[in-house]
């Protein structure tokens, strides 16, 4: 018999943030990480790092995405990984104030849609080295990349192509 | 089978707040839901089974609340199921409480919804919201629906000749209606020049062309038939509902044309690229199979009252052209010229809407369709104590339910039946 009536929870001093008590709210920590796979999407990612852009290309309809799709929207049928011009134009833009949490104290930001000659659909991106009155629709815009990857999304942006502009 | 009719019997709403830690979502539901037993005299015995919608698991850090909150409303063992659509889960939720009477599966059914947005601060709730964008390719950018509205509304401006003074006019007009709506969080008398003057959120959307997050909770009450004017000798019913869908990232969306509504034609839109990133493919999809069901054609004189899903002011003026209130262009003039004021051509969102009633997100869907209910039974006064907002002879109206950035929309038409 392992029976003890005197058993007792040890004490100790973490308590808990109270900001209120009637009614009676308390924080409440939560934090997780994830093992996330980006799966089909892989070689967009890692191809980042090779300074390149990949976006799809429908074998049976020929629809080209600026985006990784493994299948085709319009038609079902799989596609094939298809190399995006690293030079576009601006589709539509913003900028941004506020954010979620995590983004917070990198704002303002600018986030802008991405069209490019021969793609059918949009990239979204950041667009840094422009402030919201610089930027316009049509605006010429070129990829850079970071050296040092995150192998997220964010590891390609795009810039003013001052180049381009100069043309005009 | 034969799909049998479908009626709404009675519906409760709570006041939406910024922030009520009072209730737990569980009591919230149970306000609404004993306001609409009280006002039509029916109790829990006369209703078959629910379906609870609440959007984000993250809010609530509670999985199977639905379950809970059937548990707390004294409904089991009877069926019951969770809905979820993003900020569509209040629109989806009552069309799914239609199909639980129009199969023939139940008799009556209380739909329920909520969302308690309050547990977390503004910056975190953003953030979970973003979660419901690409969270690969989309949300790493910033984590912040208004961004993507924003970029929607430059590029309405840049396609139609919008501007932001007409997008501000929403919010005034919104704003203003919730004056006599006592259940709104954020009634206000403003002016164009105070949305402009707000702090810019996302260009070119302001504090004050952004819906806030809310506290609150609605249940709607459906029923059959024979079940419906046992139940009250003012029922209305439910005419028609549409869905529609679109791709989850902005970037992915086709530049093809538009799927025209009966009151268009195809040189309307001659050199629109359609639905880009300036239209709401899914709301166009949603009211098209709706207004087919309801038989309407023509809908800007048919319909009486409009409750849509103005998360954004941009949105509400894209939302007139994805209905049909006007042609794709024409959003801007419809609001700048009245058309949507309380005794305009169509009164859209006397309620105030989601940027001034609330937007707590699985109650919203829900929310509209008891305004709506209260306005074709003509009983707003009673309800609100107050009659300024009861659009005179309204006999058939549509509520829109919206979720990402155009991902799910549900569109519902209603009809007064006396």
């Amino acid at each position: 018999m392992t029976l003890n009536p005197n058993a007792k929870l040890p004490e100790n001093e973490e308590g808990t943030t109270v900001f209120n008590t009637d009614p009676l709210i308390i924080k409440y920590h939560y934090e997780m990480d994830y093992i996330h796979s980006y799966a089909q999407d892989s070689s967009f990612f890692t191809a980042l790092g090779q300074k390149k852009l990949l976006g799809s290309k429908c074998k049976k309809c020929g629809y080209v995405y600026a985006t990784p799709r493994s299948h085709c929207m319009m038609c079902g049928a799989e596609t094939e990984w298809h190399e995006l011009p690293l030079k576009g134009k601006v589709h539509t833009f913003t900028t941004c104030y506020f954010s979620g949490e995590e983004f917070l104290n990198e704002t303002p930001f600018n986030l802008v849609m991405v069209e490019f000659d021969g793609v059918n659909s949009l990239f979204m991106s950041r667009l840094i080295g422009a402030e919201t009155e610089d930027m316009y629709i049509g605006m010429p815009v070129k990829a850079k990349f970071r050296r040092n990857l995150k192998m997220s999304i964010t590891d390609v942006y795009f810039v003013p192509d001052v180049k381009e502009e100069g043309k005009k | 089978m034969e799909k049998r009719k479908v009626y709404m019997v009675s519906g409760g709403v709570t006041k939406f707040t910024k922030s009520s830690p009072d209730m737990d979502f569980r009591l919230r539901v149970k306000k609404a839901f004993d306001y609409a037993m009280n006002d039509a005299n029916i109790g829990i015995n006369d209703i078959d089974g629910s379906v609870i919608s609440y959007f984000s698991d993250h809010f609530q850090r509670q999985l199977m609340a639905g379950a809970m909150v059937q548990d707390y409303l004294g409904l089991v063992p009877k069926p019951s199921k969770r809905i979820e659509g993003g900020g569509a889960t209040g629109g989806l939720g009552f069309q799914s409480g239609y199909e639980e009477i129009a199969s023939g599966r139940l008799n009556s059914v209380a739909v329920c919804g909520f969302e308690t947005m309050s547990h977390v601060n503004t910056w975190k709730g953003n953030e979970f919201i973003a979660l419901a964008s690409d969270t690969n390719f989309d949300y790493p950018l910033g984590g912040f629906y208004t961004g993507y509205y924003a970029m929607m509304a430059v590029r309405h401006m840049h396609e139609f000749g919008t501007t932001v003074e007409q997008l501000a006019q929403v919010s005034v007009k919104n704003h203003g209606n919730a004056m006599h709506n006592p259940y709104s969080q954020s009634p206000m008398k403003i002016t164009v020049e105070d949305v402009r003057n707000s702090p810019m959120v996302s260009y070119p959307l302001t504090r004050l062309d952004v819906c806030t997050m809310s506290d609150g909770a609605a249940v709607a009450v459906l029923a059959s038939e024979d079940k419906a004017f046992e139940m009250t000798d003012h029922p209305v019913l439910i005419k028609g509902i549409g869905t529609g869908t679109d791709a989850m990232r902005l970037s992915d969306r086709p530049f093809g044309s538009v799927p025209l509504l009966p009151n268009e034609k195809e040189s309307d839109y001659k050199n629109l690229k359609y639905p880009g990133v300036h239209s709401f493919r899914a709301g166009r999809m949603a009211a098209k199979e709706a207004y087919e069901m309801a038989g309407i054609t023509d809908p800007i004189n048919e319909l009486d009252v409009v409750e849509l899903h103005d998360a954004y002011t941009s949105s509400e003026v894209q939302t007139y052209e994805d209905l049909g209130l006007c042609k794709y262009g024409e959003g801007g003039s419809f609001v700048e010229e009245g058309k949507a004021n309380l005794h305009g051509k169509v009164a859209v969102n006397p309620s105030g809407g989601l940027l001034a009633a609330g937007h707590p997100v699985g109650a919203t869907g829900i929310m509209q369709a008891v305004f709506m209910f209260w306005q074709l039974q003509h009983t707003i006064k009673k309800h609100f104590h107050d009659d300024y907002l009861q659009i005179p002879n309204a006999k058939r109206g549509l509520i829109h339910s919206h979720a990402g950035t155009g991902t799910y929309v549900a569109a519902t038409i209603m009809e007064a039946v006396k």
